[in-house]
C-alpha cells in the first residue's frame, strides 16, 4: 500500500467517510453496461442458483434454477442466460467501423498495413465484486466445450444451441478481465476501491455493502456504523439486511429459508410424477409452481439490494469525469472484442483448456506491459494519483528558473540543452536518472545531471535536467520543445510508454527446454469436450 | 577413516565434473546449483575458455548489463588474445565504458557483425531480439534461476545445448502483475528458468559448487542450514582465517557495541524498541546510517587470506542491504547526511552476486505489523545474508519473532508446484535464532 493510500485510510477512520483516491474515472463505462448479479448454490462447485441480468435498473431479469443439482434445469438457466448475455452482445458486434492493424506477410516477412473491421463500441460487463468475477470464468469454462446436438447428434446430453457460444464468450471476458485497466468485465468492488479509501480492511472492501456504506453513509451516519450494519445487521427472521454480493450466499439463508424451499419443490415434484389421473396431476402441478414461484422470490429477495447497489456504485462512478487516457484503454477492448468475434465467426474452436507455452508468456509479457502502462497513464491523467508517485518520490513537480544551451560534440551537433529546476520535493534521482514530461501528450526525456546546491531555508533545491529528445532534427530546438523560465512542469521517473517485448517463437518452435512443440495429440484433445464417466452423476 | 575436509580439492573435483559434462557429456543441459560466493563467475569464465578453447563456438546469456560487462572483463583478464563480441542495445551509454579499452573486445548492436567471433555475451533481453541467425553449439545460462521461463522461451532457439549456472536460494524471478493462472503447470511463464528446464528434462545431470569462498566459517553453517538444508555446504575459509578489527575503541554507543560483537563473532543485532512503523522507520534508518559511519571513522580493518597485510575496510568494501527502494534512498539520504559517501546502498533484488566486507541490513520485517508474502520471502532474506566476508550487521526492531508466530504462512497451494523449503518463515526464525545470540539492544 502507498503512503498515500494508507494516509487516506487513516482520514477516512478519521472522517468516517471514505476518502477520494482518484479526481477522475480511471475506468471506461460505456452507456448502455450489463449488470450481472449471480448467485450460486453453496458446496457445488460451479453450480449456478440464480442471476439477475439485464441493462435497465428498473427491470433486471431474474434467473432461478429451483433444484441446482438438476442439470436440466441448469441447463435451461444457462440456456436464458445465454438469451439474456448474447444479444446483448451480439448488438455490439455488427457496428464497425474501418481500422488499420500491422501485419507481417508470413511470405515475405513484411509488416504491412492491412484494413480491417473495429467494432465502434463492444458490450461491457459488470459484476459486483470479484468473486463473481471469477464465477463468469468458471460458468465460461463449463460451457465452452458443451456440444449441442447440431455439433454431434450423439452427444448424451446435448446443450441448448447457444449455451457454448455463451461459454466462450464468458470465456473471453473472464480472460480479458485479467488484463490491468482492461473494462470488458469489471467488479463493482475493484471499481469503488480504486477510487475511494475507506477505513476497513482491505477485505472488508470486498462487501460492496460496507464499501458503499463509506462512501456514500446514509444521513447522520458515519461510514464505520453505516457498514457495520451493512455486515451484520439482520431483521427478526434472522436475515441480513444487506445479503452479500454474491455468488456466494449466506449460510443463514441457506438453511433457514433456501433449503426448506427446495425441499417443498423437490416434494412437490416427486407428487407430480406419482399423480394418477389429470385432476391429481393439475392441483399438484400447481403446487410445483407455487413452490417454484417461492424460490424465485427468495432468490429475488437477496439478490435485489446487490443488484441496486451495483447500480449506485455506477452513479457514484459517473459523478467522476473520464481520465483522458481511459478511452485509449477502452479502444484496446474494443480490439480484443473484435478479435474474439472475428474468431467465433471464422469457426475457430473454443478456447483450449490451457495455455500452451509460448500463448502463456505472450499473455504475461502483454499484462506486464499493460499494468506498467496503467500506471503511467494513471498518474497522468489525475494529479491526485501523481501526488501519490510524487510522496514516493517517483514524481516531482519543478519550475524552470534556467536554461543554458549546449550540443552535442559530433559532426551534426544536436541540441542537448541543460534545464535548471527548482522544487521542494525529493525524487529518487541519481546521476542520469531519466526523466519524462509529457509534452504535447508524447513523452520528453530528460536525464539527471547534477543537484545544484543544499537545500535552502525554504528546503528547495536546484536540480539540473538535461534535456535528450523531441526536440526535431534542426540544430536549433523546435519552438516549444525546450521549457522555459517559469514553467511549472512535472516530470516523472517512470516511463510513459511502454515498449513492447521481443517476438517470441511460434508454438509449433517451442523450444526443447520447454517441451518443444504442443504434441498433436494435445491440440485435438484440447478441442474435445469432457469425456463422460460414470462418475459422471450430474 | 575420518578425513579432514580439504575446501580446495572438492572444490576442484566439482569444478573438473562440470568441465567435463560441459565439454564431453552428451545431454542437450547441465544444470549448476551455486550457494553465495562459490565461485560461480570463475566457473562460468573457466567453462567459456575450455569451450572457447576447443573450438566450439559460445553464447553467453546474462541477466543484467552489469553482469555481462562483468563477465567481459574477467575474460579479457583470464585470457586478452581471446576474441569476444559484447552485443548490446542500441540504447545511449550501453556498456560499460571499461570495454572500450580491451583491445579483444568488439561491440555492436547487432548479431550479424560479431558473427565468427569465439564468445559473444549479452544479456536475456537483448538476446530475445536476435532473429534468423545460426544457432550457436553451446551456451552459458549465468544466473539462471533469476531468469524467469518466459525469457528463456525467447532465447531457447538460439542455442543447441547450455550450461546453466546459477544460485537456487537467491530471490526468484517475479511478475509484476499475477501469474496464478499458470501456476502448475511445467512451463509457467513466471517461474524460473531452470524449474521449466528440469521439469521438461528431468533426466538433466545436476551439479553443485560445495564450497563458498566469501562466506566466513562463522556464516557458512548458519546460511547453508537456515536456506540450503538439503544441499549443504562448507566455507573456504576457518575460523581465525579472517579477522576484522577497529584502529579506535567502541565509545560504548549502541552501534559501537554492535560493531565489536560482529567483528568478534561476524554477526550482529542491534535492536531497537518494539514499534510499529512505517516502511521508511526513521530511527532504524538512522541507526544504520550511524553504524556504517562508526565502522568506517574506527577505522576498520580485514585481515583475510587474499592479503598478507590487514586491508582497510573502506567505503567501497561496505554495502547497506533494505527491502524496499525508499528504504534504501531514506538510507542514502541518511548517510549523506552524515557525510558517508561510496558505500552501496540498495534493495535484496540489486545486491544480488555482489560481495563486501561488512554489510548492514535493515531487517525486512522490521517495525511491521504484518509479514506478507514479500518480506517472506526465503531468497531476501538470504540475499541480505549471504553478501559479506566477515561480518553483517542486522538492525531490527523488537519483536520480529512473535510478528512470525502470529504470521504463519498462508499462501494457497497450487497442484503440480513444487514446494520450496524452507520456507520464509522457517528460514527468518532460523536466523533470528541465531542473531538473538549477537544482539545488542538499544534506545536511540
Amino acid at each position: 500500500m502507498s503512503l498515500i493510500t494508507t494516509l487516506a485510510r487513516l482520514e477516512a477512520v478519521d472522517t468516517g467517510r471514505a476518502q477520494p483516491l482518484a479526481t477522475v474515472r480511471h475506468r471506461h463505462l460505456t452507456d448502455r453496461p450489463l449488470v450481472l448479479v449471480p448467485l450460486t448454490t453453496a458446496g457445488e462447485a460451479g453450480a449456478p442458483l440464480g442471476a439477475l441480468v439485464g441493462t435497465d435498473r428498473e427491470a433486471p431479469r431474474l434467473l432461478a434454477v429451483a433444484q441446482p443439482r438438476d442439470r436440466d434445469l441448469r441447463f435451461a438457466f444457462l440456456a436464458e442466460l445465454a438469451e439474456a448475455v448474447l444479444p446483448h452482445i451480439e448488438a455490439y458486434a455488427d457496428v464497425v467501423e474501418p481500422a488499420e492493424r500491422n501485419e507481417t506477410d508470413p511470405a515475405t516477412g513484411k509488416k504491412t498495413k492491412v484494413e480491417v473491421e473495429l467494432c465502434t463500441d463492444a458490450g461491457q460487463l459488470i459484476v459486483p465484486s470479484r468473486a463473481g468475477v471469477e464465477f463468469v470464468r468458471l460458468l465460461g469454462r463449463s460451457m465452452r466445450f458443451r456440444r449441442t446436438a447440431e455439433d454431434d447428434p450423439d452427444t448424451p446430453y446435448p446443450a441448448p444451441a447457444r449455451v457454448p457460444l455463451l461459454g466462450r464468450w464468458l470465456t473471453h471476458y473472464g480472460e480479458r478481465a485479467r488484463v490491468p485497466g482492461s473494462s470488458l468485465l469489471l467488479a463493482a468492488t475493484d471499481l469503488l476501491n480504486r477510487h475511494w479509501a475507506t477505513g476497513q480492511s482491505s477485505l472488508e472492501d470486498q462487501h460492496l455493502g460496507a464499501l458503499l456504506s463509506w462512501i456514500a453513509p446514509p444521513a447522520g451516519s458515519s461510514g464505520a456504523e453505516a457498514a457495520l450494519r451493512a455486515e451484520l445487521a439482520r431483521d427478526g427472521e434472522g436475515q441480513l439486511l444487506c445479503p452479500p454480493a454474491g455468488p456466494a450466499t449466506d449460510p443463514d439463508f441457506d438453511n433457514r429459508l433456501l433449503a426448506p424451499a427446495i425441499e417443498r419443490y423437490d416434494r412437490a415434484r416427486t407428487a407430480l410424477a406419482s399423480a394418477e389421473d389429470g385432476l391429481a396431476a393439475d392441483a399438484r402441478l400447481g403446487e410445483l409452481s407455487g413452490a417454484e414461484r417461492e424460490i424465485r422470490s427468495l432468490l429475488a429477495r437477496v439478490m435485489l439490494p446487490t443488484w441496486d447497489a451495483v447500480w449506485r456504485g455506477l452513479d457514484l462512478l459517473r459523478e467522476l469525469p473520464e481520465g483522458a487516457r481511459a478511452e485509449d484503454r477502452w479502444t484496446r477492448d474494443r480490439w480484443s472484442f473484435t478479435a474474439h468475434r472475428d474468431r467465433v465467426r471464422s469457426g475457430e474452436p473454443p478456447q483450449p483448456r490451457r495455455d500452451d507455452a509460448v500463448t502463456a508468456a505472450q499473455k504475461l509479457a502483454s499484462r506486464e506491459t499493460a499494468q506498467a502502462q496503467l500506471e503511467a497513464q494513471e498518474a497522468l491523467d489525475d494529479p491526485l494519483v501523481l501526488a501519490g508517485r510524487r510522496l514516493a518520490g517517483e514524481a516531482f513537480l519543478a519550475t524552470v528558473t534556467d536554461v543554458e544551451m549546449t550540443y552535442t560534440e559530433s559532426k551534426r551537433p544536436s541540441p542537448r540543452p541543460l534545464v535548471t529546476v527548482r522544487t521542494d520535493e525529493r525524487p529518487h534521482l541519481s546521476e542520469r536518472t531519466k526523466v519524462y514530461r509529457s509534452l504535447e501528450g508524447k513523452p520528453q526525456t530528460a536525464e539527471f545531471v547534477r543537484a545544484e546546491e543544499e537545500p535552502d531555508q525554504d528546503g528547495d533545491v536546484l536540480l539540473v535536467l538535461r534535456i535528450l529528445d523531441r526536440m526535431g532534427r534542426g540544430k536549433e530546438p523546435a519552438p516549444g520543445s525546450v521549457p522555459g523560465p517559469g514553467d511549472r512542469i512535472a516530470w516523472t521517473l517512470f516511463e510513459h510508454d511502454q515498449r513492447g517485448g521481443p517476438k517470441l517463437p511460434d508454438p509449433e518452435e517451442t523450444p526443447w527446454t520447454h517441451g518443444g512443440p504442443p504434441g498433436a495429440d494435445a491440440a485435438t484433445r484440447a478441442e474435445q469436450p469432457d469425456p463422460v464417466t460414470s462418475e459422471d452423476l450430474l | 577413516m575420518s578425513t579432514v575436509f580439504d575446501p580446495g580439492a572438492e572444490a576442484a573435483r566439482a569444478t573438473g565434473a562440470i568441465l567435463d559434462d560441459t565439454l564431453h557429456g552428451s545431454s542437450r543441459g547441465i544444470v549448476v546449483d551455486s550457494p553465495p560466493g562459490a565461485g560461480k563467475s570463475t566457473l562460468v569464465v573457466r567453462a567459456a575458455l575450455e569451450l572457447a578453447a576447443a573450438g566450439h563456438p559460445l553464447m553467453v546469456i546474462a541477466q543484467t548489463n552489469a553482469q555481462v560487462d562483468d563477465l567481459v572483463v574477467r575474460l579479457a583478464e583470464k585470457d586478452p588474445e581471446l576474441p569476444v563480441g559484447r552485443l548490446h542495445s542500441s540504447d545511449s551509454d550501453p556498456y560499460d565504458k571499461v570495454l572500450d579499452g580491451l583491445a579483444n573486445v568488439t561491440k555492436s548492436a547487432k548479431a550479424a557483425d560479431l558473427a565468427g567471433l569465439d564468445v559473444v555475451i549479452s544479456t536475456a533481453a537483448k538476446w530475445a531480439h536476435v532473429k534468423n541467425v545460426e544457432p550457436w553449439g553451446h551456451a552459458i545460462v549465468d544466473e539462471a534461476y533469476q531468469m524467469r521461463s518466459d525469457a528463456l522461451l525467447a532465447v531457447a532457439g538460439l542455442f543447441e545445448r547450455a550450461l546453466f549456472v546459477g544460485d537456487p536460494g537467491q530471490l526468484d524471478p517475479f511478475s509484476i502483475v499475477g501469474a496464478d493462472q499458470w501456476a502448475g503447470l511445467s512451463y509457467d511463464p513466471s517461474a524460473s528458468a531452470v524449474s521449466t528446464l528440469l521439469a521438461h528434462n528431468p533426466e538433466l545431470p545436476q551439479h553443485r559448487l560445495p564450497v563458498s569462498w566469501r562466506l566466513p566459517a562463522s556464516a557458512a553453517p548458519l546460511v547453508s542450514d537456515a536456506f540450503y538444508p538439503y544441499t549443504p555446504f562448507r566455507s573456504g575459509t576457518d575460523h581465525g582465517d579472517r579477522k576484522l578489527s577497529f584502529g579506535v575503541a567502541s565509545d560504548g554507543s549502541g552501534p559501537d557495541r554492535v560493531l565489536d560483537e560482529a567483528a568478534e563473532s561476524g554477526w550482529g543485532l542491534l535492536e531497537l524498541p518494539a514499534r510499529h512503523t512505517p516502511r521508511t522507520d526513521p530511527e532504524a534508518v538512522r541507526a544504520v546510517a550511524l553504524v556504517v559511519r562508526r565502522l568506517l571513522d574506527r577505522g576498520g580493518v580485514a585481515t583475510s587470506e587474499r592479503a598478507d597485510e590487514p586491508v582497510p575496510v573502506t567505503a567501497d568494501r561496505v554495502a547497506v542491504g533494505t527491502a524496499h527502494r525508499d528504504q534504501a534512498a531514506a538510507v542514502r539520504a541518511a548517510l549523506a547526511e552524515l557525510g558517508v559517501t561510496g558505500v552501496a546502498v540498495d534493495t535484496a533484488n540489486r545486491l544480488q552476486g555482489r560481495e563486501f566486507d561488512v554489510t548492514v541490513v535493515l531487517h525486512p520485517l522490521s517495525g511491521r505489523p504484518d509479514a506478507t508474502a514479500f518480506h517472506l520471502e526465503t531468497g531476501r532474506l538470504c540475499v541480505l545474508a549471504s553478501r559479506h566476508r566477515h561480518a553483517c550487521v542486522v538492525v531490527c526492531r523488537e519483536g520480529v519473532a512473535d510478528l512470525l508466530d502470529e504470521h504463519p504462512s498462508t499462501e494457497p497451494v497450487q497442484l503440480g508446484v513444487t514446494v520450496k523449503f524452507p520456507d520464509g518463515w522457517e528460514a527468518n526464525h532460523a536466523v533470528l535464532a541465531h542473531l538473538a545470540e549477537h544482539r545488542v539492544r538499544w534506545r536511540p
